[in-house]
């Protein structure tokens, strides 16, 4: 019977499945970063249990850290002793610790891929939702709870529940200045924020083919905001070649084996799915979520939708709110709506061509005088990368803030945070209440339009913009 | 982790569907490196509201939260079952729950509880015209009340679990030698940071 790569990953990884009892999976590789372990690491402590595996287990501080030049010293006391803990825990627990200035400090997701840590056929944890990212490579990616945290550190494995399949399909191609980030919120706005509960996505088609490794990340990442905790896409030659050569991916003969295993894993014509979904790519706009929700998601061509299209009761109220707590009135043209903040960064949107992407933009323009506007690199790699090539430059002189590498402002647990009725244009993944600081107002858009509403001040359809494409 | 049986108590109804965990416990409390003392802090920034439900004095003594669907969706943050467990709250019931949330949850020992779509709204339309006390039993698999009894489904083995509190990493290591036999047939050239 046809497989899918979802099966094949599965069914190499169960240790021991009893009747009655989920399956116990083993894993691969367990990410690790200071907000979501320090409660795991004092669990392992008071039962006299050490790090089974620490050779697959790797840290680094992403969340916390602040992302101006003297990041070394952080203010806020609570954060720096988050961070301390985990130094101490690495240290104890005999973990890698990717620190500030290592050269290899960075968000979680954008690290492991860039090492080569992650790939293909492989399961990969980590206390955090957007671990969904690395399904990019054809893993097997998900994020979990501090108490799996615990038990990962302690036992390499982790009791689940084989969860159901979804085939989300993309046929055709993505139209000029549609990019993965407007691919995934196009999906969400289709399946909604719990579309894809209690299921892996594989994502499919000529249009997810076409995507780079780093278009593939971005979509893979925005599978938690559709509610599934995985998404993935089966290894191909762009895999493979985005691979190769990186620190972590096996060099010489073993290559050669590595490559001949991961060729086998790709789902196999035919193989079911318990549901499948198809989008047509040149349907696709570039969009701009209005709402608290990633869900509620609307074309820059569009307008701000109202209470009067929504289905239920409950619905009804969620828009009201949304609204309300947006500072938007239905009807309210999109590209009309005048913006205060820019966040280009996040473990969705920060890697090398997303920064690309927003420089090409920029250049030649000058940041809005009503907007304050920030470039955060996903990692050191990330920003060295983009120096070398001059980017920190194009958005320096444009009016932008170059930064060092962390979450930053898309969760704002560090200094970076959005001020009470502030509305930025942000390329991170969540726009609930608050989630960029108390009263701050996201919308969610892809790097371009981003980068296009700094210098407008105003969010602007990139297919209309000067020079795009 | 603390063991589940039957519990009965007040219902405080948040009718809102995709509450998500930035809500149920904003960022800035994530970076305490402890496992208690969220429970202060559960739904701070809507708390500021004085209409919010949790701050009217009739559900001060809520310990079961019937919410909309989608409960527990975003962030894959424990703190967020520890804050409502903290609080009070010893049960959560909802149409559906975010899967990693739904797991956390059950970790701890605070039961989310799946009902139909319309049994949840019949429960909201009462917890809104008067006190409205539920019981929710694990071993039955039932939630009850006056005029009112639903069965509901969860996965055995987590109910298991729950049902004698069990530690899981304990019933885990149990297997080690499975654990170890499986390492064994690893192929050598996957990754690890260094030889372990």
């Amino acid at each position: 019977m046809p497989r899918t790569a979802f099966d094949k990953i599965w069914d190499a990884h169960v240790v021991r499945h009893a009747t009655g009892e989920p399956a116990l999976l083993y894993i691969d590789l367990h990410l690790v970063h200071e907000v979501t372990s320090p409660q795991a690491f004092d669990g392992l402590r008071q039962a006299g249990r050490r790090v089974r595996r620490p050779g697959l287990t790797i840290a680094t501080v992403d969340h916390n850290v602040p992302t101006t030049p003297d990041r070394l010293l952080i203010r806020d006391p609570i954060a720096a002793a988050q961070i301390s803990a985990l130094r101490k825990n690495a240290e104890e627990f005999g973990i890698v610790l990717l620190d500030m200035n290592s050269g290899r400090q960075g968000i979680v997701h954008v690290v492991g891929p860039e090492l080569g840590l992650t790939q293909p056929g492989m399961t990969i944890v980590c206390g955090d939702s957007h671990t969904s990212t690395h399904g990019a490579f054809g893993a097997l990616a998900f994020g979990i709870g501090t108490s799996e945290v615990e038990h990962v550190l302690a036992t390499q494995s982790l009791p689940q529940q084989r969860p159901r399949t979804m085939l989300v399909r993309v046929d055709g191609r993505l139209p000029r200045g549609i990019t993965a980030k407007d691919l995934a919120l196009g999906i969400i706005g289709t399946i909604g924020t719990d579309g894809g509960t209690g299921h892996v996505i594989e994502y499919a088609g000529e249009a997810v083919r076409a995507l780079s490794m780093e278009g593939r990340m971005t979509l893979c990442n925005m599978t938690i905001e559709a509610g599934a905790r995985a998404g993935l896409v089966s290894p191909d030659e762009t895999t493979f070649a985005y691979l190769k050569g990186r620190p972590y991916a096996p060099q010489g003969e073993d290559w050669d084996r590595a490559i001949s295993h991961w060729a086998t894993l790709a789902t196999e014509a035919g193989a079911a799915f318990d549901s499948e979904v198809r989008i047509a790519a040149e349907q696709l706009e570039p969009y701009v979520t209005w709402g608290t929700s990633p869900g509620m998601v609307v074309p820059v061509t569009g307008v701000v939708p109202g209470p009067q299209e929504a289905v239920s009761d409950s619905e009804r109220e969620g828009v009201l709110r949304a609204l309300e707590y947006m500072g938007l009135s239905p009807g309210t043209r999109v590209d009309q709506i005048s913006i205060d903040r820019v966040f280009i960064g996040s473990c969705t949107n920060s890697r090398i061509e997303d920064l690309r992407a927003a420089a090409r933009l920029v250049r030649g323009h000058k940041v809005h005088a009503n907007v304050r506007a920030l470039v955060v690199p996903g990692s050191e790699a990330v920003k060295r990368a983009a120096e070398a090539e001059g980017l920190d430059e194009m958005f320096r002189s444009a009016g932008f803030e170059w930064r060092e590498p962390g979450c930053s402002m898309c969760l704002g647990m560090n200094p970076d945070t959005l001020a009470e009725g502030e509305r930025c244009a942000s390329t991170s993944n969540r726009n609930f209440e608050g989630r960029q600081g108390r009263g701050g107002r996201t919308h969610l858009v892809s790097p371009e339009m981003a980068a296009a509403a700094a210098i407008a001040g105003h969010f602007v359809d990139i297919r209309r913009w000067e020079g795009a494409g | 982790m603390e063991s589940f049986r039957s519990h009965t108590g007040l219902v405080a109804p948040l009718d809102r569907a995709n509450v998500d965990t930035d809500q149920i416990i904003p960022k800035q409390f994530l970076k305490r490196i402890e496992r208690t003392g969220y429970g202060e802090f559960l739904f701070f920034d809507w708390r500021s509201d004085a209409g919010f439900i949790l701050n009217r004095p009739e559900y001060s003594k809520a310990s079961i939260l019937l919410a909309g669907r989608n409960f527990g969706c975003g962030s894959s943050r424990e703190h967020a079952p520890w804050a409502l467990q903290q609080y009070g709250f010893r049960v959560i019931i909802a149409p559906c729950f975010a899967d990693i949330f739904g797991n956390n949850a059950l970790k701890n020992g605070l039961l989310a509880v799946s009902l139909q779509e319309p049994e949840v709204t019949t429960l909201f339309e009462r917890a809104g015209r008067a006190a409205l006390e539920l019981t929710v039993n694990l071993e039955s698999c039932r939630v009850s009340g006056k005029d009112f009894d639903a069965p509901f489904t969860i996965d055995s083995f987590a109910r298991h679990c729950l049902l004698h509190g069990l530690d899981d990493i304990g019933l885990t290591l149990q297997h080690e030698s499975e654990i170890a036999q499986f390492e064994a047939g690893r192929p050598l050239w996957m990754p690890t940071v260094h030889g372990d």
